[in-house]
């Protein structure tokens, strides 16, 4: 008989418990008839039926919703650039300080970038009258300058390991440097900016921190929202908010899964053909 | 090869220099239309780098290169009428295989049909129509190498470049693709050059073949000539086997030279090279194949004696390792044409015997 690793599985169920524990709790109070968050007065969905009826919570998702798709495009179209030619270029003039300049929000504590974005804008107000108030569109362009360095990130590292044989192949065969980029490069690299664009996507929707700073009376995002509410005490309708985001994520980390297992179902199927297809 | 080499490409003292190193130095080749011309060499001799200033990935840092009278400088790489087929092939994983080979076809004033029918054509060149549909990574190695080179033939480029064509292929797939890459540029007409550091590749596939070491080019002829008559030591040692030993002219004659030999222990007489002149150093160099196991010291041939000391018996031929009165070695090959059991073995004492036109004297 193999000894059973006793040790590792219970780390396993500590560390299991240790993250799920605090989700599932708290799905459970969602469903709590009782108006205070930690004692349970039965069972009950009135908190989602008043999450519903709350025209507050609608607007703060919509305008989240909007800043996040906004502000995930512009950086992956702004990111992607930036990895090209960082992957691509391996020498041009001010190369370091380009790098240094693309990937600083990285390491930057976001509260710095959300002081120094403030600044900014207020300075630019005096000088140029412009942003006359901050909201949406200061929000959006904070957004785009911090979430553009993880698009530059995860791009570069693909067209890194792509064969650049293939840009050239492109090019000799009669393609200008843009077209090969719109035939080959782009389609070799979509997963990469996908997944860049998703990135860019979550960070903005749950970003707090910079939100705060740049953001104008009468905008309020979603988790500005939760934040405020909290502030004066977890209240059951956050339970049931919260539950409803950890139910979307979950079903998006779901299909995601479905469709990743499907890709990879079909490339083996494809090496079997190409085994047979061997003379 | 045509009768009449005209200058369809011309590399006019070509050199290129990346930081403080150069890769190709003053390289000057004439190619003559619908050849198939070998650039072989060992990695880093520059071979490459010279293919890719053809394709116009490089600038020649100096010199110039003229296609069919056109000079190519300046010429960007999609407006050259010269393609490439890649080492690894390069083929675009995202489209099948009838879509990679249309692709270059795109650039080209032809109707929809008029494209279909020449994409058609090339599926049939490289035999793979009943594959059009399937993508680079549902098709096999060899059929994948046939998809490059139908794509790179498929806007008829004046010139074709290959890099290591058959590198990745196995080597019962080398030999047959071999013979197909020579048909297939027999029907199409279009003038090859093939980079390789595969000499076997080089002699079988290539009209005429350049020897390049060190970003130059040491010699360039037919590959019959640049075997038999190497004229460096850097050459006859990369073409084949070929055993070298230093030597000193004797004397000179009009129709053959008398060379001393110290690892011979004796003089030999060898064919003439232009300013041969006695007391000259050199070095004399002799091939496995033109040697000769003998019983008896043979008469009229240049005859050393030397001991067996090593055999490979291959059944169509024997290798052997000759130890020479001096203890240096040489290397043997001979056919075995006759039935016979009483062949030379371990520890025989033999003459070797050659004729003086077999021995090459080297400069350089």
């Amino acid at each position: 008989m193999k000894r059973r690793p006793w040790f590792l599985f219970t780390m396993l169920a500590f560390g299991f418990a240790f993250f799920y524990i605090p989700i599932l709790s708290m799905i459970v109070y969602s469903f709590n008839g009782s108006r205070l968050a930690t004692v349970w007065g039965g069972f009950s969905t009135k908190w989602y039926a008043s999450l519903f009826s709350n025209r507050q919570v609608g607007a703060a998702l919509v305008l989240s919703v909007q800043i996040a798709l906004i502000s995930a495009t512009v950086a992956t179209i702004l990111g992607t650039m930036a990895g090209l030619a960082l992957a691509r270029f391996t020498k041009f003039r001010g190369r370091l300080l380009f790098t240094g300049m693309v990937t600083a929000p990285l390491v930057m504590p976001e509260v710095i970038t959300g002081i120094s974005t403030l600044m900014f804008f207020i300075l630019m107000a005096d000088w140029v009258g412009w942003p006359g108030s901050r909201g949406f569109t200061t929000i959006t362009l904070a957004h785009i300058t911090f979430s553009m360095v993880f698009v530059t990130t995860v791009v570069q590292a693909r067209v890194s390991q792509s064969d650049r044989a293939i840009e050239e192949a492109a090019m000799d065969l009669g393609s200008r440097p843009w077209q090969v980029l719109w035939d080959v490069t782009l389609p070799t690299i979509f997963p990469a900016v996908l997944s860049g664009w998703l990135l860019a996507f979550t960070i903005s929707l749950d970003d707090v921190v910079i939100t705060s700073f740049t953001t104008g009376p009468g905008n309020t995002t979603l988790p500005l929202l939760i934040w405020s509410k909290v502030k004066l005490g977890v209240t059951p309708d956050i339970n049931a908010l919260a539950t409803l985001i950890v139910l979307a994520v979950g079903a998006g980390v779901i299909i995601a899964g479905i469709v990743l297992n499907r890709a990879e179902a079909r490339r083996a199927r494809d090496e079997r053909l190409a085994y047979r297809a061997n003379e | 090869m045509p009768d009449q080499p005209a200058p369809f490409l011309r590399i006019d003292g070509v050199s290129k220099t990346f930081g403080t190193f150069q890769a190709v130095k003053d390289v000057s080749l004439t190619i003559a239309k619908g050849e198939i011309f070998a650039l072989l060499g060992g990695s880093g001799c520059g071979k490459t780098t010279l293919l890719r200033m053809l394709a116009g990935f490089e600038e020649p840092t100096a010199g110039r290169i003229w296609l069919d009278g056109q000079d190519m400088t300046g010429v960007p790489p999609w407006e050259r009428p010269v393609h490439m087929m890649f080492q690894s092939y390069a083929l675009f994983p995202h489209m099948s295989v009838a879509k990679n080979i249309g692709y270059g076809l795109k650039h080209e004033k032809l109707t929809k049909d008029q494209r279909m029918a020449r994409v058609r054509e090339m599926l049939d060149l490289v035999q793979l129509t009943p594959f059009a549909d399937r993508k680079p990574h549902q098709i096999s190695g060899g059929q994948r190498q046939r998809v490059a080179l139908a794509r790179a033939l498929a806007r008829q480029p004046k010139l074709l470049l290959l890099d290591e064509p058959l590198a990745a292929l196995d080597k019962k797939l080398r030999e047959h693709t071999q013979f197909e890459l020579m048909s297939i540029q027999e029907r199409t007409g279009v003038t090859f050059i093939v980079v390789t550091h595969d000499q076997e590749e080089a002699m079988t596939l290539a009209d005429r073949i350049a020897v390049m070491d060190k970003g130059q080019v040491k010699q360039v002829g037919a590959p019959g000539h640049v075997y038999e008559h190497p004229d460096s030591r850097f050459v006859a040692n990369f073409l084949g086997s070929i055993t070298q030993f230093p030597a000193r002219v004797s004397s000179v004659a009009t129709d053959r030279a008398t060379v001393e030999v110290p690892a011979f222990g004796a003089t030999v007489e060898t064919g003439l090279i232009p300013g041969l002149a006695a007391g000259e150093a050199l070095t004399l160099a002799i091939r496995p194949e033109k040697l000769t196991i003998l019983r008896e010291k043979p008469a009229g041939l240049n005859a050393i004696p030397g001991e067996i000391k090593d055999l490979a018996y291959f059944g169509k031929d024997s290798l052997y390792r000759v130890i020479l009165p001096s203890g240096e070695l040489i290397s043997v090959h001979a056919v075995n044409a006759k039935r016979e059991d009483n062949r030379p073995d371990w520890y025989d004492k033999i003459w070797l015997g050659f004729e003086p036109a077999s021995a090459i004297l080297l400069r350089d």
